[in-house]
């Protein structure tokens, strides 16, 4: 039985890294066609560091990623706080709201976010599809998630440490400051990560929000592989798998000291 | 926080932690899904603009076999990729949980899963070409070559292979809460291996196979990039119609319709899941 399970799982563990394994060995192939290796080149790393298009989806890739998820672990760990703290009208409701980015299939938010910005065009003349939309499309999906991890963790806090601090003469903004929001900066730090990770991946919504000169990789690649792929993109992909095996790594190595 | 503070002050506190968090979901994420709904009874003009007249005759279109068959292939797709995900992410679950170094294997599971979708999908795009290694593996073995690029299977084999990791997770979750005192006892009262599982083991995963389930089920059936890149025109998804509609076919209302179609299957979905798992079952989905 134990048998079995090991071997399973090591078949389980081949088959997900075999396609994988597979475009790392392409972009150092020299064959330009087909699956079969004719022997090892970096010429297709030459090509796409000589490439200046790919440089500028790349950053386009980053600021998006960037600035939607600064903006969206701001409003996603207020308003966090706020759900867990307060009770207001409208907060089952707004409660609900949350889970809708989370649940439904990416392809609905991708249609519905660029029929608000076409509605939004012709009633108020913006905006025109851009990097913007795609950083607006991108903080829409990244709040929910956010807002969610963070009240999970807020969730698990012993209220007893906030009212010790209240009972110490703290007024309100020192005891978010100075017990909830450290406190709380494992659940941030985790929600902000989520929300990058989902920005670098995502493809649907920036599919759907981008306008002309909005490349970002994930597009990039989209339309090489529906218009025949340039070993370039191999190239690219391995790139991006060693980042994200690094960070992945990092985090992990990080997690491990902490335990 | 509270006990001090003025109906004022909490006012303005709820106004600044809730407020633009709130007024961000009411924008983008209510009123798009508003429109959508509008949009789905209107028609569309000569040059793709939304016109009258009203009326229900997009969800009347619906019914179009060709269109009820793009809906079947969705939830075939999606029931597949969740009985594939169970298979080869059940067994794998338990292993990771009973092996000492279980963050390791964790790890190498979310590894494959952070590299970027897109070539996920492209990989298996180059595995079954008909040069391609799978094929060259299948006619040593004296079974090939066979068409595998576009086809149902590959779709589905991408699908599989996309979401695997969102199978695993739930239930390795269950499998480390799980007692294995249970275990013990059924075979102290002399139940076989199999049976002592069937009752003392799987039932306690349920919660863990249900959130795997519903977590591969609805990314599985509401795709569209999956089935565009390796059914090629030959699997046809909502997703796919969805994409078109508001692509290459410039029909906004009839896409709206859909979409507001697909959402209604998927809500549909969640609240069977949270009926079999109670309200907490919700919670732990996210």
């Amino acid at each position: 039985m134990r048998r079995l399970l090991t071997l399973h799982a090591f078949l389980v563990y081949l088959f997900l890294y075999l396609p994988i394994l597979v475009i790392v060995a392409l972009s150092f192939n020299e064959s330009r066609r087909g699956v079969r290796f004719t022997g090892f080149t970096l010429d297709w790393y030459r090509a796409l560091f000589q490439d200046p298009r790919v440089l500028e989806y790349f950053l386009n890739t980053l600021v998006v990623a960037f600035v939607s998820t600064l903006v969206a672990t701001l409003l996603g760990t207020l308003l966090a706080v706020g759900l867990v703290r307060y009770r207001f009208p409208g907060k089952g409701f707004l409660s609900y709201l949350l889970y809708i980015p989370v649940v439904v299939p990416d392809v609905v938010m991708g249609v519905s976010l660029l029929l608000l910005f076409a509605v939004a065009r012709e009633v108020l003349g913006f905006p025109r599809l851009s990097l913007l939309t795609v950083i607006l499309g991108h903080i829409t999906f990244q709040v929910a998630f956010v807002t969610l991890v963070v009240r999970s963790r807020l969730l698990l806090l012993d209220p007893a440490l906030e009212e010790a601090a209240r009972d110490l003469g703290a007024r309100g903004w020192q005891t978010f400051f100075h017990v909830t929001l450290p406190l709380a900066w494992p659940g941030v730090a985790a929600g902000a990560f989520l929300a990058l990770t989902l920005s670098l991946d995502d493809f649907v919504v920036t599919f759907f929000t981008a306008g002309p000169g909005a490349t970002t990789l994930p597009l990039y690649i989209y339309s090489s592989v529906k218009l025949g792929v340039s070993p370039k993109v191999h190239a690219l992909s391995t790139l991006i798998i060693g980042l994200s095996a690094f960070f992945l790594a990092l985090g992990y190595a990080l997690g491990r000291r902490r335990v | 926080m509270n006990e001090a503070a003025t109906p004022w002050q909490r006012a303005f506190r709820v106004l600044v932690t809730v407020g633009p968090g709130g007024l961000w979901l009411v924008l983008f994420v209510l009123l798009p899904t508003l429109l959508v709904l509008l949009a789905s009874f209107l028609s569309r003009g000569p040059y793709g603009e939304l016109t009258g007249p009203w009326g229900f005759h997009n969800y009347a279109k619906l019914l179009r076999p060709v269109y009820l068959e793009a809906f079947a292939q969705s939830i075939l797709v999606g029931v597949l990729a969740t009985f594939f995900s169970a298979l080869l992410g059940y067994p794998l679950a338990f292993y990771i949980a009973r092996h000492p170094r279980r963050d390791l294997l964790l790890f190498l599971l979310l590894l494959p899963f952070l590299t970027n979708f897109l070539i996920r999908v492209y990989a298996w795009l180059l595995l079954l070409q008909r040069e391609g290694p799978v094929n060259a593996l299948l006619g040593a073995l004296g079974l090939g070559p066979l068409a595998l690029y576009p086809s149902f299977l590959a779709v589905l084999l991408a699908t599989v292979y996309t979401f695997l990791p969102f199978f695993v997770l739930p239930v390795y979750a269950s499998v480390e809460r799980l007692d294995w005192q249970l275990l013990e006892a059924a075979y102290d009262l002399g139940a076989r291996p199999v049976k002592a599982f069937l009752h003392a083991v799987l039932p306690q995963t349920y919660p863990g196979l249900f959130a795997g389930s519903v977590l591969v089920f609805i990314p599985a059936m509401g795709t569209f990039v999956v089935a565009d890149l390796l059914g090629a025109g030959r699997v046809v998804l909502i997703g796919n119609l969805i994409q078109q509609q508001f692509g290459i076919t410039r029909d906004w209302p009839f896409g709206a319709a859909l979409s507001v179609f697909l959402m209604g299957f998927v809500l549909l979905s969640l609240y069977l899941y949270a009926r079999l798992q109670g309200e907490r079952g919700l919670k732990d989905l996210v």
